[in-house]
């Protein structure tokens, strides 16, 4: 049986400062990610003690030199926040690591609450910049000039699961999933083929099926082994090839079809053989094509769309999911997949309202015609990027949102309250209530455990092994009855 | 080399992407009740002429509002875009 999907996502946002002739990306990070203020997050470690990420899901541990910051560069680069977040500072880009949820629209709310969390902290460092100067950050994964940074995807999977399964099952969905998670791109980089516009942000920038690398020669696949939680039972696969997502409906479609593939993956429900001859051309291929008519071939000769390629996946799922009860959210996620695809295939400007790479290219074609632009001009590049501007007055994925063009999936309200409360249902509640209650006496924190400095005696670490277990139903009633940490050691031995 | 857009396909498609979102914007937020199909029948040309003008004016005003915030030294911003790889 498929294990539950636990999930989370970490966006690395583009930063710059208008005006800056000697802007330096570090520098900003650090000031955007100490001018979020949580009264209790100022001196806490990030604990790098539990951090691997050299270890390879094949099997074996890659050299290299491992990153630990010392004391003071660790508090000044890392926050946890209380909702159970990690903001950061991740090599020249600010970082947002969302809570652990344990389903697709959780996640939404709480990727949102990020780009709040990123914004109220944009907004405090801007006024600190000498005048005439404001700080921008993008919620997108390039420049347009060839550098691109990520946006990763976690799902929490059975150790049993073999890894050669999940590369084999997950490499054609992943070519062909961005047919609806492109964030959408104009032009081309990375000496791709000429293109006016493609689905992805990304898809320019992988170059190999397999590996652990992230930063070059970046994989389809990645290959960390870091389950953050008892690596007898779990693993965490690592996604690196999606696209940081504007729209609601989009990540929440993200989240759960490839939730939902893994789950397949587990139980061994994908008997077809949809194995791709060239999945790093095919990837690429398919996001230089807008029409949808490119059609990629597989192993057996056959030649699909990325369309009908999906289609295939979402039949064996609808399959998968008539013999068994899958999880609560699984249902409304298979029934949007179909209409998705069914609109895809016959016009995909139906879904301008709900799918990013479709949203953005109907807005700056419809101001392209409006002004007699075409696609190399400045304005059609300003256009895309500003799609991602993380300001709310600035923002054209906010503006089209405050118009009602796009179709929600969360309310304000939720979002609001993901920007400081953790979600109930996973070990994120547990690490967010410690930094409420006692804050002042957590001395590290990382994914899987959280470590507290009382008086004089030994640091006392909490493991947290269990992603689902630290619930609001686990552990409320033993938060409330120790008033601080040290009586909460204390209950947890007893 | 300038490629101009002409009033392409894509274009007219896309006025009438937005077009269909907006009738099922008003259907989604429904009527709470009142008047029945019938009459709806005999008033459809003129509605749905009356609507292609709304829906115009509705794309009008999205896209002076996009021109209003749009990046004013789009050239000059765009150059000087530069991230450094990540992940």
């Amino acid at each position: 049986m498929a294990i539950p999907k636990v999930m989370g996502t970490e966006i690395e946002y583009g930063i710059t400062v208008k005006n800056d002739r000697d802007f330096d990306p570090i520098s900003s990070c650090v000031l955007l990610v100490n001018a979020y203020r949580e009264e209790r997050a100022a001196k806490i470690l990030w604990d790098y003690d539990q951090e691997n990420p050299l270890a390879d899901a094949r099997g074996f541990q890659v050299d290299g030199e491992k990153y630990t910051p010392n004391q003071q560069e660790n508090i000044a680069r890392n926050k946890t926040l209380e909702n159970g977040a990690r903001y950061y500072v991740d090599h020249a880009h600010p970082e947002y690591s969302c809570p652990e949820v344990t389903n697709p629209r959780d996640l939404v709310v709480h990727e949102k609450a990020g780009e709040r969390i990123v914004e109220i902290s944009r907004r405090e460092a801007s006024a600190l910049l000498p005048e005439g100067m404001e700080m921008l950050i993008h919620k997108n994964n390039s420049d347009h000039k060839g550098n691109s940074y990520g946006s990763h995807e976690n799902y929490l999977m059975d150790r049993r699961t073999s890894f050669k399964q999940i590369v084999e099952h997950l490499m054609p969905f992943f070519v062909s999933r961005q047919v609806y998670s492109g964030a959408g791109k104009v032009g081309s980089e990375n000496r791709g083929q000429r293109c006016d516009y493609q689905l992805s942000q990304r898809a320019d920038f992988f170059e190999t099926e397999v590996a652990l690398d992230t930063m070059v020669k970046r994989p389809i696949i990645n290959t960390r082994d870091e389950p953050h939680a008892d690596r007898e039972k779990y693993r965490r696969l690592h996604v690196i090839v999606g696209d940081a997502n504007m729209s609601e409906y989009t990540i929440w479609l993200r989240q759960g079809t490839t939730a939902i593939v893994l789950s397949m993956i587990e139980d061994g429900a994908i008997g077809r053989d949809l194995s791709l001859r060239d999945p790093v051309r095919a990837i690429k291929d398919v996001s230089h094509d807008p029409s949808l008519g490119c059609a990629v071939e597989l192993q057996n000769g056959k030649r699909l769309t990325a369309v009908q390629l999906q289609a295939e996946y979402l039949e064996l799922a609808e399959r998968y999911a008539a013999g068994r009860q899958l999880e609560p959210w699984a249902g409304e996620v298979l029934v949007e997949w179909a209409r998705v695809l069914s609109a895809l295939e016959r016009d995909p400007l139906e879904l301008a309202d709900r799918i990013d790479w479709i949203a953005k290219r109907v807005m700056i074609e419809s101001f392209m015609q409006r002004k007699g632009l075409d696609w190399d001009s400045p304005q059609v590049q300003m256009l895309d990027l500003q799609y991602h501007d993380l300001r709310p007055e600035k923002g054209l994925y906010y503006l089209l949102e405050r118009q009602g063009q796009v179709r929600r999936i969360v309310t304000d309200a939720e979002i609001t309250k993901a920007v400081t409360e953790p979600p109930e249902d996973t070990r994120a509640y547990f690490r967010g209530h410690c930094l409420k209650r006692y804050g002042d006496q957590v001395f590290g924190v990382n994914w899987d455990s959280i470590s507290f400095g009382i008086g004089d005696e030994p640091i006392k670490r909490v493991l947290m092994a269990e992603p689902l277990k630290g619930s609001k139903a686990h552990v409320a009633e033993l938060l409330l009855r120790s008033k601080d940490a040290a009586e909460l050691v204390k209950n947890l031995r007893a | 080399m300038k490629r101009r857009i002409e009033l392409s396909a894509h274009a007219d498609a896309s006025l009438i992407a937005w077009a269909n979102m907006s009738e099922s914007q008003q259907k989604q937020k429904g009527t709470g009740g009142g008047q029945g199909e019938g009459g709806a029948a005999a008033e459809g040309g003129k509605k749905l002429a009356k609507k292609g003008e709304a829906l115009k004016e509705e794309m009008d005003a999205l896209m002076d509002e996009i021109d209003e915030v749009l990046e004013e030294n789009a050239e000059e911003f765009v150059k000087n875009y530069v991230q450094r790889g990540g992940e």
